[in-house]
């Protein structure tokens, strides 16, 4: 018999006490007041293991939560698989619905020409260009005249782009704040998807942002949706479409943005 | 420094390969040749066609060698066939088309020369010729969701069915573009909708488990719905024309139940119940020498009888889902005795008759009636099957990347066509199953093609939002038809040839012509 087992071994000699029964189910009602107890006055790395065992108790309970409320759905007439209609032939697939869905809540959206100018974000805070750019000074030559500057915000720069020789290279983008890829939600799916930058169409501050490259909250820039297989009326894929930026890039350390439909 | 020129642009390079093809297609034979030997084999049996003919090269050309040929099996001038011709090559198994003259396509190229006896294999074609529509000639509104399935009426190109989500099933005036009777009843989607190969009555199947049938000239419903299925309806069949006992056509549909139900149109019940599968039956295809034959998700497809409901054959060799069928004799089976001169024969005898012929010379290869069987599957091949001589497959038909899921048969029996999730469509040899070219175009799954009656030109559905229409000789594109505004589910080619039909998730039909 391993020594630890002295209860158990106990209880097969001589049965459990007589109470035995009222007693756990007393401790089990006091579970959550003791629980309670406990989280309030642990201290120290006691304290913090508490949390922890509890943190993952938590977790435990949340999904049993869930399953059990998946469990009492009562499902509705098994018929209709699919809420749109679809031919027998696609019905029993699983299938890839995310750019399909898509492209037809596109054209719904499409026939609303009201909606064809608003962007989610209409209105943007102003940057003006002291906070954009920080004048660099180093030298002789560009110190007297103070002509060069750094942008100090994200920038989005083309594959193509080549930096004049620093003798004349008027605005610095630097390396570590430019941005390839965002990650563009879209709006009616719900789908997050990340997608390489073609181009910034419009920076909202300013016209010299736009051709800067400058991703601030509130730009439109052109992103790259072919892998998500939308397709015109023609039957060409789709290649690029405007998103607009929806966080604030320098805070985040990535590009957020919300695809226009 | 010199100036240079800039390239040229996409436009002027076409325009100079051009005018560079048209240039050696006039290029002249030499006359100084003399001849060569050819042998006629016909394509469909590989029986030579009388002795070797010797030939002047430099009057080789395909319009005199379709003279030579029809001289030799004897056709009156009146009843002059044309033919196509090509050259199987003795090393790689390859086929040559013969376009112009054997001159250009194989003394040329070095593939034969004047000493050898050249074997032409030659296929009759179509003595009428279907135009290529290119055009959108009405997009009709009506469905209230999208549309699941199209036919056309056998008897002519202007009346249409189309089944749709939104529990309708409608006939359409293609002549006119305009709705001719809505067919309510069904209280779901309506997913498969079939003509009766007289054209008098449509059959409809749903979501909601039960076959309809309506007359298909008034429009209303013969009778309540005919239940019996506990699984929607994916696939519907009429009884061969000349099968079917007079005044007492049958139907049989497929479900996701698993089992076939044979109807009695007329005393609408159940004939017999086909059961065996183990999951979903896809298709259901009810072959001219009376036999049903239906695939399933089980892997398998199966022959019935359907006077007794007994289970003839089986045959397995797909290893996932099988999708869908289809016969070589199909088309003469949809059409029964309606055929492209439009002559409709007066009694009900000589309705039979007629069917019946037809059928016979569609399903005749070497004085032996032969349905042949090719079956499609989420496994990415196909099977060719000869189901009268062997549980055995003739071919594997490999090249999709991804599931196949529609496959035809072209009228004249020569080609297969299959449509796959990998955007292509494949076109096979009828008679061995090889492969003889792709058709490559669409930028989404193709759903559905259908073969224009004189089998020379191809159109597919997808979901690229565009039908396409392929030039079967030639591989290439005959012309790209946009214009719907979401995915195309289903095609219909008009059995003569006039119209193509189509409709999809933008609910809207569509009518196009030439």
């Amino acid at each position: 018999m391993p020594q630890n087992e002295y209860i158990e071994r106990w209880q097969k000699q001589h049965g459990k006490r007589l109470d035995h029964d009222e007693r756990a189910r007393k401790r089990t009602a006091r579970e959550g007041h003791k629980a309670s107890y406990d989280a309030q006055n642990l201290r120290g790395l006691r304290a913090k293991l508490y949390q922890q065992k509890r943190h993952k108790e938590k977790i435990q309970m949340k999904k049993r939560i869930k399953a059990q409320e998946e469990k009492n759905v009562k499902s509705a007439a098994d018929d209709e698989p699919s809420k749109t209609p679809l031919p027998q032939y696609l019905l029993d697939r699983s299938q890839a619905t995310n750019a399909k869905a898509l492209s037809s809540a596109i054209k719904d959206k499409r026939s609303e020409k009201a909606a064809k100018f608003a962007v989610p974000l209409p209105k943007v805070k102003g940057i003006s260009e002291e906070e954009m750019f920080k004048v660099v000074n180093t030298g002789k030559k560009t110190h007297k005249k103070s002509w060069k500057r750094m942008i100090t915000k994200p920038t989005f720069v083309g594959n193509d782009f080549t930096r004049r020789p620093v003798k004349y290279e008027r605005f610095i983008r630097p390396m570590g704040l430019r941005y390839k890829k965002a990650n563009v939600t879209h709006p009616e799916l719900g789908v997050t998807v990340q997608l390489p930058i073609l181009s910034v169409k419009k920076n909202p501050s300013n016209p010299l942002y736009t051709q800067l490259g400058v991703l601030t909250k509130g730009t439109i820039v052109e992103v790259n949706v072919s892998e998500l297989g939308l397709v015109t009326t023609t039957g060409k894929v789709v290649w690029g479409k405007w998103a607009q930026i929806t966080n604030v890039p320098e805070n985040d350390g990535c590009v957020n943005a919300v695809l226009l439909v | 420094m010199a100036t240079l020129l800039p390239p040229p642009s996409k436009r002027q390079k076409l325009a100079v390969a051009e005018k560079a093809r048209e240039q050696q297609e006039l290029q002249s034979i030499p006359s100084d040749l003399g001849s060569v030997r050819v042998q006629f084999f016909d394509q469909a049996t590989g029986n030579a066609t009388g002795p070797a003919v010797s030939v002047p090269v430099a009057d080789a050309n395909v319009k005199n060698l379709e003279t030579l040929l029809n001289t030799l099996q004897g056709n009156d001038d009146d009843d002059r066939v044309p033919y196509r011709f090509t050259h199987q090559s003795d090393k790689e198994g390859q086929t040559i088309d013969i376009p112009a003259d054997l001159y250009h396509s194989l003394l040329q190229p070095g593939i034969k020369t004047t000493e050898d006896t050249i074997s032409l294999f030659f296929t009759p074609q179509a003595v009428f010729r279907v135009k290529a529509v290119s055009r959108c000639a009405a997009s009709i509104a009506g469905h209230g969701e999208a549309i699941l399935a199209t036919s056309f009426s056998p008897v002519s190109s202007s009346t249409m069915v189309s089944g749709s989500g939104d529990s309708t099933a409608r006939v359409w005036d293609c002549d006119t573009g305009t709705p001719l009777h809505t067919l309510k009843g069904h209280t779901s989607w309506v997913l498969a909708v079939a003509y009766s190969p007289n054209g008098a009555i449509i059959a409809t199947g749903s979501m909601d488990n039960s076959v309809r049938v309506w007359d298909a000239k008034k429009g209303q419903a013969l009778g309540g719905p005919m239940k019996g299925h506990s699984k929607w309806i994916t696939s519907l069949a009429w009884e061969p024309y000349h099968l079917q006992e007079s005044g007492r056509p049958r139907v049989a549909s497929s479900s996701k139940d698993s089992t076939v139900r044979v109807w009695d149109v007329v005393s609408r019940h159940s004939d017999v119940v086909l059961t065996g599968h183990r999951s979903s039956v896809t298709c259901v295809r009810w072959g001219g020498t009376g036999q049903i034959y239906t695939a399933s998700h089980d892997k398998t497809i199966k022959i019935w009888n359907p006077k007794d409901g007994s289970l003839i054959q089986t045959l397995s060799a797909h290893a996932h889902r099988v999708n869908h069928l289809a016969l070589s004799t199909d088309f003469a089976l949809r059409t029964s005795y309606h055929d492209h001169t439009g002559k409709v024969p007066a009694s009900e005898e000589e309705k039979v008759a007629a069917a019946k012929k037809r059928f016979e010379a569609a399903a005749t290869v070497n004085n032996k009636i032969v349905e042949r069987l090719v079956s499609a599957s989420d496994d990415f091949t196909m099977y060719l099957w000869e189901p009268s001589s062997s549980n055995k497959p003739v071919a594997r038909l490999l090249g999709h990347q991804k599931e196949v899921n529609y496959v035809t048969f072209s009228p004249d029996m020569s080609y297969i066509a299959s449509a796959g999730f990998d955007n292509h469509v494949k076109l096979w040899n009828g008679r061995d199953g090889k492969f003889i070219n792709t058709f490559r175009g669409h930028v989404g799954a193709v759903y559905q093609c259908c073969f224009s009656a004189d089998s020379r030109l191809l159109v597919s559905s997808s979901k690229d939002t565009t039908l396409k229409i392929w030039d079967v000789r030639t591989g290439k594109l005959s012309m790209d038809l946009p214009g719907h505004k979401d995915e195309v589910f289903a095609v219909d080619w008009s059995p003569d040839g006039q119209k193509v039909g189509s409709g999809g998730k933008d609910k809207a039909i569509r009518i196009w012509r030439n």
